[in-house]
């Protein structure tokens, strides 16, 4: 296959940024989307300009490194795909095709299509946890958890962490992923007892990282290569009012 | 080389617990004053780091991916042995470390493996508790699936997701310790050098991979959790930035490696398309519970759809094989025989390098909803990579290099010959032996970090005293002297030849000579190719733009650069190493009927490696294993 690719080249998170057009021959339509980008990288080195950069690292779709938006899309055309697992076949030749970072305010561009997504440990770190020091864990059947609760909490906690929901949302809300975070613990027994300050310390640290706010447009879900439900994020409000109320009833 | 392993006293069961009795202890108000740092933040590292810090060390933790939840852990898809015996199926402590010495085909050290079956139980707790998602029943309780080398079932599995769910328990702890500020988080850093201080290791030079800025770091201890070094194959199941260059460094800085040539390769990998391939991706080993291998009979059959042919005309050669465990045959043994069928010509797909993983019974068995609850997000990737849906037809699969059973040596307290340098998780050599079971990865990976170096440490600490030195001593500046020079002279090369084209080159060399079948004269010709390898990188190496920001170019040519000088040790140790065993296979050593024939009187040794100069020949070295409590006999799995 031949491709036009127009991709974003940006020195730092002070430069303005532009795109750049190239023009790549030979491309498999068995190789990965990235894949495709070594070989431009490798004719940039050729002829003699540097190599353009992005994030990637696992290559099967489980890390979250990888990013980008490809003709606009979050990870490309693909549903329920990551930028590494969408294959060129899904392209036509002679195709153009647009590859730009996640865009949002509060991920900074590092480097071309590198972005700091830094802003989701944070979030993490706010209150994404069980607090359980190691060794004082009770043995592993003594909570029964309903299968039903597990699968969800677990359809949940399949969130990879790569910002799609928020390069997708137009207000660059971070609520799927917080919610899918959130919801993962709040629905396991284990849960239960950090439930209200989890919530809302997450959603403080969400608010003051940037984060837009969401209106229910439910783009990040579509763009979201693990299938995230939207249900998380009504979860997460709802959980959070209640929160909210019992804390100033407390 | 001091290779004392120091196995505590006492019947094995009790070694542990004799041994943490007489370990000495850091009062909890002097913990404080010590500092640790953790490079990797995979499963080893994570808990590691998470542990130490509620324990109340400073600990200082390093990633090169832009967030600890990265780490090429993430990647593992089937689960987490432990020896719960949730299913009265007759398992036990004793069965686990039986399991896992036989399936290392006895090259592994006894009382380590104990002790790592003794605290599986622990783990499957301490990771429930964290909120860990593992399947379950319908009566809330936990469920099991059973693994390669096993005949009971004691693998713990959140779908085909278990390294992701165990690694995010682990981050979540890490995570909470970085908000208390007990550990301090550094991602985007790479790990250069290690910075050793009248024979203790007391810090480690970095580059913030971003900025470009190299740094030192002093500590009180430092503990490696690099993961292994299968990338040295350019294909491998790896991340694409998995990297032996702190293990390596570490080892020119003077800890022994062990056994480089045990490496693992997978039997249910994704088969390679085409040039433009940077990876391969694994197929979880847990499909064999419920798929069936097979290739056609003839020769002349292999071009044709696999629906077509006869069941008469095909061969299930692991079932032919193998009786008792049939498609469930450990991984090496496994994979050889597909390298079997497909150099007999009765491979299958591009390059006749495939063999088929059918489904077809167990969908008309189980129908095709339970196969999907089971393995959906395994076919979907399936589907994704080669454009086949393994509903209707059957997978094609092929083995790939997956992960690597040597490491820097460790006695059994995980520390490498230089004191205050641990290493965790795959980094380390010492419990998989010759060949790793399924499963068993993530529990050692949790084992070292949560529940063996938390206690160790503690007695190296208390008796070496807390006092870091400066970052501005002349012993480190030294060391950061040679970094910036080594960085320099990459950033420098002009060359014509990118340091992916030197990767590729070495990947071809050492699958060729080095990989799923070795033999003397291959491997002479492997190092001499090496050796000229090296010299044309150094000339010829091209490096755009310069070590002052993000520089992809650089990170791969100094990677690379230590892959060559380990590839060449890793061909060195598989030379010496005149026997077959687990996963490395010398074609001198073989029944009539292909089986690996181990050599215990000459071999039953870890082979241990000292650095012993630039372009000097390494020393080897040996620790003898002893088994005291099992009996050493030939791999049967028939």
């Amino acid at each position: 296959m031949k491709l036009i690719l127009r991709v974003w080249r940006q020195d730092g998170a002070k430069d303005e940024g532009r795109f750049e057009t190239h023009q790549l021959d030979g491309v498999s339509e068995d190789s990965s989307f990235l894949e495709m980008l070594d070989q431009l990288n490798e004719q940039l080195l050729e002829e003699g300009t540097e190599p353009v950069l992005f994030d990637h690292d696992c290559r099967e779709g489980i890390c979250g490194s990888c990013s980008l938006t490809i003709n606009g899309l979050a990870h490309g055309p693909e549903d329920s795909t990551t930028t590494c697992q969408l294959h060129m076949r899904k392209f036509t030749d002679g195709e153009t095709v647009t590859i730009e970072p996640f865009r949002a305010r509060a991920f900074p561009v590092v480097r071309d299509l590198v972005v700091d997504r830094s802003a989701f440990d944070r979030i993490t770190q706010a209150g994404g946890y069980i607090t359980v020091r190691t060794g004082s864990a009770p043995d592993g059947n003594a909570i029964p958890v309903p299968k039903d609760d597990s699968d969800k909490a677990m359809d949940a906690a399949a969130c990879i962490g790569c910002g799609a929901c928020v390069a997708s949302c137009k207000n660059a809300s971070a609520m799927l992923f917080t919610s899918a975070k959130a919801g993962h613990l709040n629905l396991l027994p284990q849960g239960k007892a950090e439930k209200d300050k989890r919530v809302l310390a997450m959603v403080e640290e969400m608010d003051n990282s940037g984060f837009g706010n969401c209106r229910n447009y439910g783009e990040c879900s579509a763009a979201c290569p693990k299938d995230i439900s939207l249900d998380y994020i009504s979860k997460l409000n709802r959980d959070h009012a209640a929160a909210k109320v019992r804390k100033i009833f407390s | 080389m001091n290779l004392d392993s120091k196995i505590p006293e006492g019947p094995l069961s009790d070694k542990w617990d004799n041994h943490r009795f007489s370990s000495k202890l850091v009062n909890p108000a002097n913990k404080r004053k010590y500092r640790v740092i953790v490079v990797g933040s995979g499963l080893a590292g994570g808990s590691a780091a998470a542990t130490l810090a509620e324990l109340g060390y400073n600990v200082d933790c390093f990633c090169y991916q832009d967030s600890p939840r990265r780490a090429h852990s993430i990647a593992a898809q089937g689960g987490i042995n432990g020896a719960k015996n949730y299913q009265n199926d007759g398992d036990s402590i004793h069965r686990l470390f039986y399991d896992t010495v036989k399936g290392g085909d006895f090259r592994s050290r006894e009382a380590n493996v104990y002790r790592l079956a003794q605290v599986s139980t622990n783990i499957i707790d301490q990771c429930v508790a964290q909120g860990v998602p593992f399947a379950r029943e319908y009566g809330g309780l936990l469920a099991n699936r059973s693994f390669g080398g096993a005949q009971v079932s004691r693998t713990f599995y959140a779908r085909g997701q278990t390294g992701q769910q165990l690694l995010l328990g682990a981050y979540s702890a890490l995570s909470r310790q970085i908000s208390t500020g007990q550990v301090k988080m550094h991602t985007r850093h790479e790990m250069l050098d290690l910075v050793v201080v009248d024979g203790h290791a007391k810090g480690i030079i970095t580059r913030n991979l971003a900025s470009g800025e190299t740094k030192a770091w002093t500590a009180d201890a430092v503990i490696l959790c690099t993961g292994g070094y299968g990338n040295v194959y350019y294909l491998s199941t790896n991340a694409i930035g998995c990297n032996v260059t702190a293990t390596y460094r570490a080892y020119r800085r003077g800890a022994g490696f062990a056994n480089p040539c045990f490496t693992q390769i997978h039997p249910t990998c994704i088969p390679v398309a085409g040039d433009h391939q940077s990876k391969l991706t694994l197929m979880s080993e847990s499909l064999r519970n419920d798929g069936r291998v097979w290739v056609p009979k003839k020769a002349e059959d292999c071009g044709k759809n696999p629906n077509d042919i006869a069941e008469a005309d095909r061969d299930y050669y692991l079932e032919r094989k193998y009786p008792s465990f049939g498609n469930l045959a450990p991984r090496d043994i496994s994979s050889r025989s597909a390298k079997e069928a497909c150099d007999e010509g009765r491979g299958v797909g591009p390059g006749g390098r495939g063999v088929y993983l059918d489904f077809a019974d167990a969908i008309s068995r189980l129908g095709e909803s339970v196969i999907r609850e089971r393995y959906g997000n395994l076919f979907q990737m399936y589907e994704r990579i080669t454009g086949e849906n393994a509903y209707q037809r059957p997978m094609r699969i092929y083995p790939a290099i997956h992960y690597t059973m040597g490491g820097l040596w460790v006695d059994y307290n995980l520390m490498t010959t230089i004191p205050g340098c641990f290493a965790l998780g795959e980094a380390n050599f010492s419990d998989h032996g010759a060949n790793r079971l399924g499963a068993s990865a993530l529990m050692q990976g949790l084992s070292d970090g949560y529940f063996v170096v938390p206690y160790t440490i503690g007695n190296y600490l208390a008796n070496s005293g807390a006092g870091t030195i400066s970052p501005d001593s002349p012993e480190v500046k030294e060391v950061m002297e040679s970094v910036r020079e080594r960085v320099d002279q990459l950033t420098s090369s002009n060359g014509n030849r990118s340091a992916r084209s030197y990767h590729k080159q070495l990947g071809q060399i050492m699958w060729e000579y080095a990989g799923m079948a070795r033999n003397a004269t291959g491997l002479e010709k492997a190092i001499g190719e090496i050796q000229d390898l090296r010299d044309d990188f150094t000339k010829n190496l091209l490096v755009p733009g310069s070590g002052n920001n993000l520089n992809a170019e650089l990170e791969r040519a100094g990677r690379v650069r230590d892959f060559i000088d380990f590839g060449e040790l890793l061909c060195r140790d598989a030379l010496e190493r005149n026997e077959s065993c687990g996963g490395h296979f010398r074609e001198e050593y073989q029944t009539e009927d292909g089986e690996a024939t181990r050599d215990d009187e000459n071999f039953a040794h870890a082979a241990v490696w000292e650095y012993k100069g630039e372009g000097k020949t390494p020393a080897r070295h040996k620790e003898e294993l002893k088994y005291d409590n099992v009996k050493l006999a030939v791999r049967s799995y028939k």
